[in-house]
């Protein structure tokens, strides 16, 4: 079989024009990225901050009003309010007012000092464990101030802002995992649905019957995807190096490298789901059916550590796992790509598995 | 005269389906073969399969010399196919899909202007170039698509039902061009179920629950018709009808405003005799004549002769117990 590069620039030719030509396409190419990023990076935090807080401070000594300014320093919580009793302070929390109360005994510094009992109190909603984490990570506070001597309040501060620095660490990792995350979304749906549009409007029985052969279809379907894929990594880069600060320690040839890598083993996928599905609809599921345990498994959402064994094996099968170790390796602790062989060998072995299923199952032919 | 198609018990199934059973089919080079039905009788399963899209289930074909599916791929380059449904793209302009089927035919570069401008005045589109596929009307789509099926001047061109949405004006210049094709010595197989249309055809076969209910020339079918028409006219046309079906011999009656088709076997010798008999008590008023078939009557006698066979099949088997 010979193929053309000529029947391949006009399918690859076409294909752009079409996409230039579908505003909300296009639109969402762009939007796409932009949106998550926005989202994901802004919303999705799990450092808990801000939580609102109420004070019920008994002992009114320069010791207790110097903790609850070191907590509220933390910015852990914002006090919102001040009430007398322990009670008052429960029905601030049932009311849905706070999420913490802390309680401090007229008799706190006696307690510290004698450290035979907790100084203090911290009322915490558990029903988010959210917040119950982040308040106990918080209670550590008056424990080290039990056995602090000299200058309590600097050396107070001091271990609560080590403890809650990871803010910036968040949006850190999030941005070179959302890299993966929009491109699995976009890529897969992409090219699944350009061939079946295909199908669906009857152009392929067309096609088919002209001397287009199958690979010639596929590449000249898939190379402009690869480069909206090259757009959209770009994209991502610079949002996150705007809006969140995020570093790039390794080198932008390797990310490139990664990404085109990445988007090479979506879009194989995205073919093959393209020869099973029937219509727009279908490719859309199976997608989605995709999609979902790549987010949860991957390791975006959650440590890849944390995970059953059979979850894990699950997750060495998806693509963005192997990408996720690659992109944050290369941006956050700025290896090389060569150093992270066994992920590129996995993506590489993926997609030249998916592309033969893809060739095997598009058979140009209606049956 | 050579023949561009031969197939010999080509059969296809889908699931306890017989679209296409047993069809043989022979289709003279330069002519144009038509492929006559009713939807659902299996013309574009037959076309299909002609074409390499579907495999067989069963029986053969040789299209332009080549065993099809097995040689599909180099028939490709041979062939047009022009899809039922209008199969180019609706966001392209006229010029970018012709510009896009010449480079997917692998034109050569330097004739690509040529052939595309050349296709542009022959098929009237030169005031469209630049419009967009799904904005034009139904003869306009239809003559774009004609023209980008033959724009690598393939020796064999099928065309599955072409005119369905196209006006009577727009019908009769398609067919101007697909007899200028022919002269240019294409062979056209084309599917409809028009009759005017089946009528321009050189050769048809007429298709009737995927099997072959006649095939010959409009002309010679309309000869050989294997049922006797007689023509009544009547004030009443309904309940004349309804005397006319109850008449021995008759099989078919179909009403043309007051006038009425009446077809019947040919094993009644005076037929004439016969219907203005039955008439004369129920319909009076009536008139009778003989007449010579159309090709609507060939194609009725086709479908329902069949039918009737069937169904005196097993009466002429039994021949003990009629008295």
């Amino acid at each position: 079989m010979i193929i053309s590069a000529t029947r391949i620039l006009a399918i690859f030719r076409k294909e752009l024009k079409q996409l230039t030509r579908d505003r909300l396409t296009f639109g969402m190419i762009i939007g796409i990225p932009m949106l998550q990023m926005i989202l994901f990076g802004y919303a999705i935090n799990t450092d808990v901050r801000h939580l609102h807080a109420a004070v019920a401070d008994q002992a009114q000594t320069q010791l207790s009003r110097a903790m609850i300014q070191d907590a509220q320093a933390s910015q852990v919580l914002d006090i919102v309010a001040e009430r007398a009793t322990a009670e008052e302070l429960e029905q601030l929390m049932r009311d849905g007012i706070v999420s913490i109360g802390i309680f401090i005994p007229h008799d706190f510094e006696r307690r510290l000092q004698q450290g035979d009992r907790v100084a203090a109190q911290l009322l915490v909603d558990g029903s988010d464990p959210v917040i119950l984490g982040a308040a106990q990570q918080l209670a550590r506070m008056p424990v080290r101030l039990d056995t602090a001597t000299g200058p309590v309040a600097t050396k107070a501060t001091f271990e609560v802002r080590a403890f809650y620095n990871p803010e910036r660490r968040s949006a850190v990792n999030i941005v070179p995992g959302l890299i993966g995350v929009i491109l699995t979304m976009t890529m897969v749906l992409f090219t699944a649905v350009a061939i079946v549009r295909e199908r669906e409007r009857g152009n392929l029985e067309m096609l088919i019957t002209t001397p287009v052969s199958t690979p010639e279809l596929m590449i000249g379907k898939v190379l402009p995807y690869i480069l909206i894929g090259l757009i959209q990594v770009t994209i991502i880069l610079g949002l996150g190096a705007l809006l969140f600060q995020v570093p790039v320690n390794g080198s932008l040839v390797d990310i490139y490298l990664a990404s085109l890598l990445f988007i090479g083993a979506n879009l194989t996928l995205g073919l093959v789901i393209s020869a099973v599905a029937k219509n727009q609809f279908q490719a859309m599921q199976m997608t989605f059916f995709f999609f979902l345990p790549s987010i949860l498994l991957s390791g975006f959402m959650f440590p890849f550590e944390g995970m059953p064994l059979v979850a894990r094996y699950i997750a060495e099968i998806l693509p963005l796992t192997h990408f996720l170790r690659l992109i944050r390796g290369i941006m956050l602790r700025g290896a090389e790509i060569a150093a992270l062989a066994p992920e590129v060998l996995a993506l590489l072995a993926f997609m030249v598995l998916t592309m033969l299923i893809a060739i095997l199952k598009f058979r140009k032919s209606l049956d | 005269m050579a023949a561009a198609i031969e197939t010999h018990d080509l059969t296809r199934r889908f699931g306890t389906l017989t679209a296409v059973d047993h069809l043989n089919l022979s289709v003279p080079e330069a002519s144009i073969y038509g492929l006559l039905g009713p939807n659902g009788s299996g013309k574009s399963t037959a076309i299909r399969m002609l074409c390499g899209l579907l495999t067989p289930s069963e029986g053969t074909a040789s299209v332009l010399g080549l065993s099809v599916p097995d040689q599909a791929e180099a028939l490709r380059r041979k062939i047009g196919y022009m899809t039922q449904r209008f199969s180019l793209y609706e966001d392209l302009t006229v010029l970018e899909n012709l510009s896009f089927m010449a480079e997917i035919q692998s034109l050569p570069r330097r004739e690509r202007k040529g052939r595309i401008d050349s296709l542009l005045q022959v098929f009237d589109l030169g005031k469209q170039i630049r419009q967009r596929a799904g904005t034009m009307s139904g003869g306009q789509r239809q003559r774009l698509a004609l023209a980008a099926a033959t724009i690598h001047r393939p020796q064999l061109l099928f065309l599955d039902e072409p005119t369905s949405a196209v006006d009577p004006q727009s019908r009769r210049d398609f067919w101007e061009t697909l007899f200028n094709l022919v002269d240019q010595g294409t062979t056209i197989v084309v599917s409809t179920h028009y009759m005017d249309e089946a009528e321009r055809c050189h050769f048809l076969a007429i298709l009737d629950r995927g099997m072959v209910a006649a095939q010959g020339a409009p002309r010679t079918l309309q000869e050989d018709i294997d049922a006797t028409i007689v023509e009544v006219e009547a004030e009443q046309p309904n309940r004349t009808r309804k005397a006319l079906l109850a008449v021995d011999g008759v099989f078919s009656v179909t009403q043309l405003g007051v006038r009425l088709r009446v077809l019947m076997n040919k094993s009644v010798t005076t037929p004439l005799v016969h219907v203005q008999s039955a008439l004369k008590s129920r319909s009076p008023d009536a008139r009778a004549r003989l007449t010579t078939a159309t090709l609507e009557d060939v194609f009725v006698a086709a479908t329902q002769g069949r039918y009737r066979k069937q169904q005196r099949g097993p009466k002429q088997a039994t021949p003990g117990a009629r008295p």
